[in-house]
């Protein structure tokens, strides 16, 4: 979240989009209700369900899953033809008035300049800033931005051969320097320049009217209309003071283009200017309750904690690898870029010094060398596919239900039947650690795998200690409730009991490259049972040599916790396991076991409730609720403000700026953005798939793209090509658009286990519109089958007007729904009363090409009465 | 469930005045339901279940996120699940809680034959004490909102307390603890009926729905559960929430005038009785035999 949950309170608008915070994030969604309740706030909520979201809301339109970036798109258009935006915001907070290179082509056609058809990816180098200065009210060449595109495009395309971008993925190339940011951007401040970014924002989305929309998303033009108009209405009239949300989950993620359909909503907010804003911002409402931290502690592949870049092979050494990851700021010239990523070199130094201790030194360019460097995508549908295919032979599964998760979860099933071992940490016996007795396994089958699975018992949540990170981004610290059970042990016991017995192999037989697991620090008081404390105090930093503050002339004294990032050095001199966390284990104590319930501005701040990354600030961006010359938008919603006295930032908010640098500066709020500037345009290698979002059809739909029927899906997105991946289509017969949900009675594939859940919903089940069943003679609680390309699955008919079939561009299309919780093992499926199916066996294996994404919500089925 | 800290206003079966009534003075304390702020994520159900110490129970599908028709003696909370069309087409998704309403004229306690086994305390809170139960099920017949229920083992009838051991001890109900948005709100009868009206009000000037206002039923003297609706012109909408709920005449004609003959009736038998047998002396037994071990 760019902002936080306590102040979605604060908010007038809410747009309530690939997400269901009723049913997924009910604690959450009371801020929701406050609103509406203190503000008389609306509330839209656009959703393939009537939802219990929805069941609260002023407008609901029900979408065609996956069609997003066509609404928002069409609102974006709205907000612009209706002039509903914020214009001083627009001009001085985001890219909006930079100009493009000559040679970036809108995707009017489905592809943006620089597609490679042979290996599908695009050559970005047209996808950036031009070089120059204030072109604003400059005679501009009379030729409309694109129509001299495509030949200059050829041109470049025989030049660049060769090159294949920046993205980790395609990391081998290295020889070619990837194109970077201009230093001194060309811009228009009166945004009428046909290559700046308004304008080509205008047109790209020129094509996505309420016909369009309609044809597209199934929502009829009088009502999508209704809902542009109430969302954009906050800008009505020139209006500056009020504020609107977006609220989502990964009913936006979890598509083959969820990246983008985000884009779309931050791109939307920046232009009605209500990121960085109380009650406004892009709010992502993480699912579990410590998601947001596993990110934040790189959890995926190709992150270090903190969000740093892993180093890829052409990094041949660290000094390689910091230019390559460290931004140099690109503005106009009289503006001011903080560009904070330009202390990535302290915080990628203090990462290792924290990973490898004293055996990170100077000379040995502070031990870069024993980092994995990724040589190609490891994403969670990449392993997988590896077992399958026999290249990985052994997992270790903790704190997930891999089988269950899938996507093409019986593929996740065969693939372990290929392994050679499998290691679960689990509190309950769940389908992955009995892969092996999924349905269907014939008792031959069953001999057949060899697969060695040991199954650990771990604790619970309440059986550990531990800060867990809410969407919020607080770190919240919680105790232990009760004992683990049995021979249940901690997690993170059992972890470093293997890594310790690693070690001690490597210390006794050596090995090709012991030196990483070696050197590794491994300073806890008890090595076998780390201390989730310790592990905090590590991640917050600490100095290894005694520190100045040249301005203050603050000391910090060697060993001593650090009080915040600020302090990071790239000398050697401090360590932090995560820069972004550092402040939350000071000196002064745990920042993230406070409990302080006081909030002065009574805007739900909090500012000494738990600590909020980075730095204990509550909403990001907020420079930006300020108009340029440092007075707040709202005077009744202040969070921070520029102080003429002290010439400093104050606020209710720990200011997310230089705290000294002066409104006439100009410098940007967004200092994590080397332009310093909302993009409204992203340029270069930001994004795989386009600057601009554009609307591409689901890998499996019912329908061609409306706006360019020959390139219906994004051109980037690989489908995997296994023997268990397949992809249907409508002339096969599945013919039934199908999406994938959770229910608020359930948590995951958990609480199958447990009573009082499954009293609440018992059983599996598949909604679907009245008409659907009355077409096949199904009535409500009759058993079904829904098949996929991949697999299929059995539950019961749940018949509801809540699902209404859609009109897609003059044809009828059925959607249904079904949510993921139960399987083959828990209280109703190992008592045999329900159907044991996985309903994951359903989904595609396609990712989004940015974050790796499956493509859960969106994909074709048939279905059929048992 | 006797609660010896709560006083008592009335009680049923028992003739004469009820033992301590009148003599602690308490506010009729009220449940708001806001069903426009309702999610039916049945957090107040789990409460319920778990403060009162129920187990799980086996429940099936039923074409609806609600997996039981009603309430039952061991699930005194349930949230009822509607899907309906409004006039003009568009679809909603009403969710109420149902649960005992707490009526200030409480049709079960009229209708209980079983002296002490339903009791009202002064603070308006109706609650069985199965104990003195004798599993008739005349409350069953009293109650306008279907909501006594028999547990066929133990002979005995169940339903909400408002939590009367919590209330008295000065704590909230559990399902109103439980509550994440704020739908559920406990407190004194006068200002939850303020905060329903001003409510119901902010949805008809400021959300469009005109015909938003507060249920509190005058057939049943008012309720100790009041709910704010979307449409109060149609409570039957939200899961069959009785538009005009009274107690039914043969409860009242029984605990009433029937009553009254019934005593007359009775008295007059034992004086006719007794002049019968002024007048005329005991009775004599003549021509028969008694036999002695034998079957009639």
């Amino acid at each position: 979240m760019t902002n936080g949950w306590a102040d979605i309170k604060n908010t007038d608008m809410m747009l309530i989009m690939g997400g269901n915070p009723a049913e997924n994030h009910p604690c959450g969604f009371k801020w929701a209700i406050e609103a509406k309740r203190n503000r008389n706030a609306k509330m839209i909520v656009v959703d393939p369900r009537f939802t219990r979201t929805a069941a609260t809301a002023d407008l609901f339109a029900q979408i065609r899953v996956g069609s997003d970036i066509a609404f928002l798109g069409g609102v974006i258009r709205y907000a612009i033809e209706n002039n509903r935006i914020a214009h001083d915001y627009l001009v001085n907070y985001t890219n909006a008035a930079f100009i493009i290179k000559d040679g970036f082509k809108l995707p009017e056609d489905g592809l943006y300049s620089g597609f490679d058809s042979e290996k599908k990816t695009y050559d970005k180098s047209t996808w950036n800033y031009e070089e120059g200065g204030d072109l604003t009210g400059k005679p501009v060449a009379p030729t409309p931005p694109n129509q001299n595109a495509q030949p200059q495009y050829a041109g470049q395309q025989r030049e660049a051969k060769g090159y294949q971008g920046a993205s980790s993925a395609e990391a081998k190339a290295g020889a070619v320097p990837a194109p970077s940011l201009p230093p001194n951007i060309a811009y228009d401040l009166s945004l009428q320049h046909p290559r700046c970014v308004f304008q080509l924002l205008k047109r790209q989305y020129s094509r996505y009217t309420p016909e369009m929309v309609e044809r597209i998303t199934g929502i009829p033009k009088d009502q999508f209309l209704k809902a542009a108009d109430l969302f954009t209405s906050i800008r009505k009239d020139g209006d500056t003071k009020k504020v609107a949300t977006i609220l989502y989950a990964v009913g936006w993620t979890q598509h083959s283009y969820g990246t983008q359909m985000i884009r779309t909503a931050a791109m939307l907010q920046l232009l009605l200017g209500n990121v960085g804003r109380a009650g406004g911002g892009v709010n992502a409402l993480r699912g579990h309750a410590n998601i947001q931290g596993a990110t934040d502690m790189g959890g995926i592949f190709d992150i270090w904690p903190g969000y740093l870049k892993v180093p890829n092979p052409n990094d041949v050494d660290l000094k390689t690898y910091l230019e390559r990851v460290t931004p140099k700021a690109s503005k106009p010239s009289p503006w001011d870029s903080f560009n904070y990523w330009s202390n990535t070199p302290k915080f990628a130094v203090s990462y290792l010094k924290a990973m490898f201790g004293d055996a990170a030194t100077k000379e040995n360019d502070w031990a870069f060398h024993y980092a994995p460097k990724i040589d190609r995508n490891y994403s969670w549908t990449q392993i997988w596919d590896n077992m399958y295919r026999g290249t990985v032979k052994g997992m270790f599964a903790f704190g997930m239900n891999g089988v269950a998760i899938g996507p093409n979860s019986q593929k996740n099933i065969e693939a372990l039947k290929k392994a050679d071992w499998l290691v679960v940490g689990e509190i309950y016996p769940d389908e992955t650690s009995e892969f092996w007795r999924a349905p269907g396994t014939t008792a031959e089958e069953m001999k057949a795998i060899n697969t060695t699975v040991y199954r650990l018992p771990c604790a619970g949540f309440a059986e550990k200690d531990g800060s867990m990170t809410n969407s919020a981004r607080w770190l919240q610290w919680k105790n232990i409730a009760l004992p683990t059970p049995g021979d249940a042990r901690l997690d993170q016991d059992i972890v470093a009991q293997i890594f310790l017995k690693v070690r001690e192999l490597y210390q006794k037989e050596g090995g090709a490259f012991p030196d990483p697991i070696l050197k590794l620090t491994w300073p806890y008081t008890e090595p076998k049972h780390p201390a989730l404390s310790e592990l905090a105090k590590e991640f917050n930093g600490k100095a290894l040599a005694d520190l100045i503050d040249p301005k203050t002339q603050q000391v910090i004294k060697r060993g001593q916790q650090l009080p915040g990032f600020a302090w990071l050095k790239d000398d050697g001199t401090t360590s932090c396991g995560n820069w972004i966390y550092s402040g939350c284990w000071t000196e002064a104590g745990p920042q993230l076991m406070r409990r302080g319930t006081e909030d002065p501005s009574g805007m739900g701040v909090y500012q000494n409730w738990a600590w909020a990354w980075p730095a204990n600030r509550r909403v990001l961006y907020n420079r930006a609720s300020c108009d340029p010359s440092g007075k707040p938008w709202d005077a009744d919603r202040r969070q921070v403000w520029w102080n003429e006295a002290t010439q400093t930032w104050v606020g209710n908010d720990v200011p997310d700026f230089k705290p000294d640098s002066a409104p006439k500066d100009h410098m940007g709020p967004f200092i994590m953005n080397p332009d310093g500037v909302g993009r409204i345009f992203a340029p270069l290698a930001a994004f795989a798939d386009g600057p601009f979002p554009e609307h591409y059809e689901p890998t499996e739909s019912p329908v061609v793209n409306a706006l360019h029927p020959n390139q219906s899906n994004s051109p980037v997105v690989k489908r995997l090509t296994s023997t268990a991946d397949k992809y249907g289509t409508v002339s096969e017969g599945f013919n039934i658009i199908c999406t994938t949900y959770r229910l608020t009675e359930h948590y995951h594939y958990w609480t199958k286990n447990n009573p009082v859940n499954v009293q609440l919903i018992p059983e599996p089940f598949v909604e679907m519109p009245v008409e659907l069943a009355q077409e096949l003679g199904i009535k409500g609680g009759d058993t079904v089958k829904v098949t996929s390309a991949r697999s299929f699955y059995v539950a019961k008919a749940f018949v509801t007007k809540r699902i209404r079939p859609m009109n897609i561009d003059g044809k009828k299309v059925y959607q249904i729904g079904l949510p993921i919780h139960q399987g083959y093992r828990g209280i109703q499926e190992d008592a045999d009363r329900n159907a044991r199916t996985l309903a994951n066996r359903l989904s595609p294996a396609v990712t989004d090409p940015n974050a790796y994404t499956p493509e859960f919500k969106g994909f074709l089925v048939k279905l059929e009465k048992v | 469930m006797s609660q010896a800290t709560l006083a008592i206003r009335r009680i049923s079966g028992h003739a004469g005045p009820a033992p301590g009534a009148g003599v602690e003075r308490a506010e009729q304390v009220c449940k708001l339901v806001d069903t426009t702020t309702c999610i039916g994520c049945k957090a107040c159900e789990v409460a319920c279940l778990e403060w009162n110490g129920y187990a799980f129970s086996q429940t099936t599908f039923n074409n609806s996120y609600q997996t039981m028709p009603t309430t039952s003696w061991n699930y005194w909370n349930l949230i009822k699940f509607n899907e309906h069309e409004r006039e003009d087409g568009a679809l909603m998704l009403l969710m109420r809680k149902d649960q005992c309403m707490h009526c200030a004229e409480p049709g079960c306690l009229a209708a209980c034959p079983a002296d002490g086994a339903i009791v009202q305390y002064t603070n308006g809170i109706v609650d069985f004490q199965q104990q003195n139960c004798i599993g008739c099920g005349y409350c069953v017949s009293g109650c306008p909102f279907d909501i006594p229920k028999f547990n066929s083992n133990t002979k005995k009838m169940f339903k909400c307390t408002l939590c009367s051991d919590r209330v008295s001890e000065g704590l909230e109900p559990a399902c109103i603890k439980s509550c994440p948005t704020g739908c559920l709100h406990f407190g004194t009868k006068d200002d939850m009926t303020f905060l329903a009206e001003k409510r119901a009000q902010q949805l008809r000037e400021n959300f469009g729905m005109e015909k938003a206002g507060v249920y509190d039923p005058q057939g049943v003297g008012g309720t100790g559960v009041i709910y704010v609706l979307h449409d109060v012109s149609n409570p039957e909408a939200y899961g069959g929430l009785p538009k005009d709920p009274y107690i039914p005449w043969v409860v009242q004609f029984w605990k009433g005038p029937a009553k009254w003959i019934g005593n007359l009736a009775m008295l007059g038998g034992i004086i006719g009785v007794t002049l019968h047998y002024l007048r005329f002396g005991p009775k004599q037994v003549n021509g028969w035999k008694h036999k002695e071990g034998g079957k009639p």
